[in-house]
């Protein structure tokens, strides 16, 4: 299934090349983290004062660490069309705007991996000892 | 191309402040601060997945007055965008553009952001 407009898929483009895209993205990942977000608060008061056993127990268990990537993935693409946003509004010289938005997409993709690294390594050192 | 002699729009300065107006650039504002406030989650994890003395180092510093501070900012601007961003698909139903709605759901995401902040740092600290 697929959100885009039938026009939008003929062309393949938005009006401005991609906008339509980066408008439904931006709508359906913050749908998504309605709930992760919630999820994430949950989480974080569990584990307030938490020994690193404790905590590593906690994020190692299925459910927790399928919900961490998940709201890993989600908050890297949202954070990533958010900024982009951004940037695009207030950066004004073709050059800097070029940096800036790589620079954006190289720390959204750091965040998504470093995250889901730290996340998968607590599962299967939980699932080691086990 | 001189883009310098174009006539511009009026710009912020012009507008009397309004409270939508503010809530507006405060979505955009707590989206911005959510952004770099990532690393606090990511530093958590892996701190958690690289040993006890990280992780000991970020509880530290969480726990630390200056990483508290930081930590209640984050949690207000995390509800206030969400509550903001509920707001946002609300309208993408085409519903909610009438003036007195515009006006509550602006009441609505301060004052529900800041009551959801203090009752969550209650929590914390009860259950902490």
């Amino acid at each position: 299934m697929t959100l885009r407009t039938p026009l939008s898929r003929v062309r393949g483009l938005g009006s401005a090349g991609s906008g339509t895209g980066h408008f439904i993205s931006i709508r359906v990942t913050s749908l998504a983290l309605i709930p992760l977000t919630v999820f994430f608060l949950v989480a974080v008061i569990s584990q307030i004062g938490a020994g690193h056993g404790e905590a590593v127990a906690f994020i190692g268990s299925p459910v927790v660490a399928i919900a961490f990537v998940l709201l890993i993935l989600a908050t890297a693409h949202h954070m990533r069309l958010g900024m982009q946003e951004i940037i695009v509004d207030y950066v004004h010289g073709e050059g800097l705007r070029m940096i800036a938005l790589l620079a954006n997409a190289v720390f959204a993709w750091l965040i998504a991996a470093a995250g889901v690294f730290a996340v998968l390594k607590i599962v299967f050192t939980v699932a080691a000892g086990s | 191309m001189n883009v310098q002699d174009r006539p511009l729009s009026p710009h912020l300065q012009i507008y009397r402040p309004m409270l939508t107006m503010m809530m507006s650039i405060a979505h955009r504002i707590t989206g911005g601060a959510l952004y770099f406030g990532t690393l606090l989650l990511i530093w958590w994890l892996v701190a958690a997945a690289v040993g006890p003395e990280a992780f000991a180092t970020a509880q530290w510093f969480m726990g630390s007055w200056i990483g508290m501070l930081i930590l209640l900012g984050f949690t207000w601007a995390l509800l206030h965008h969400l509550l903001g961003g509920i707001r946002h698909l609300i309208w993408d139903t085409g519903h909610g553009f009438e003036k007195e709605t515009l006006e509550w759901f602006a009441r609505l995401t301060l004052g529900g952001s800041l009551v959801l902040t203090v009752l969550i740092w209650i929590v914390g600290f009860t259950v902490g």
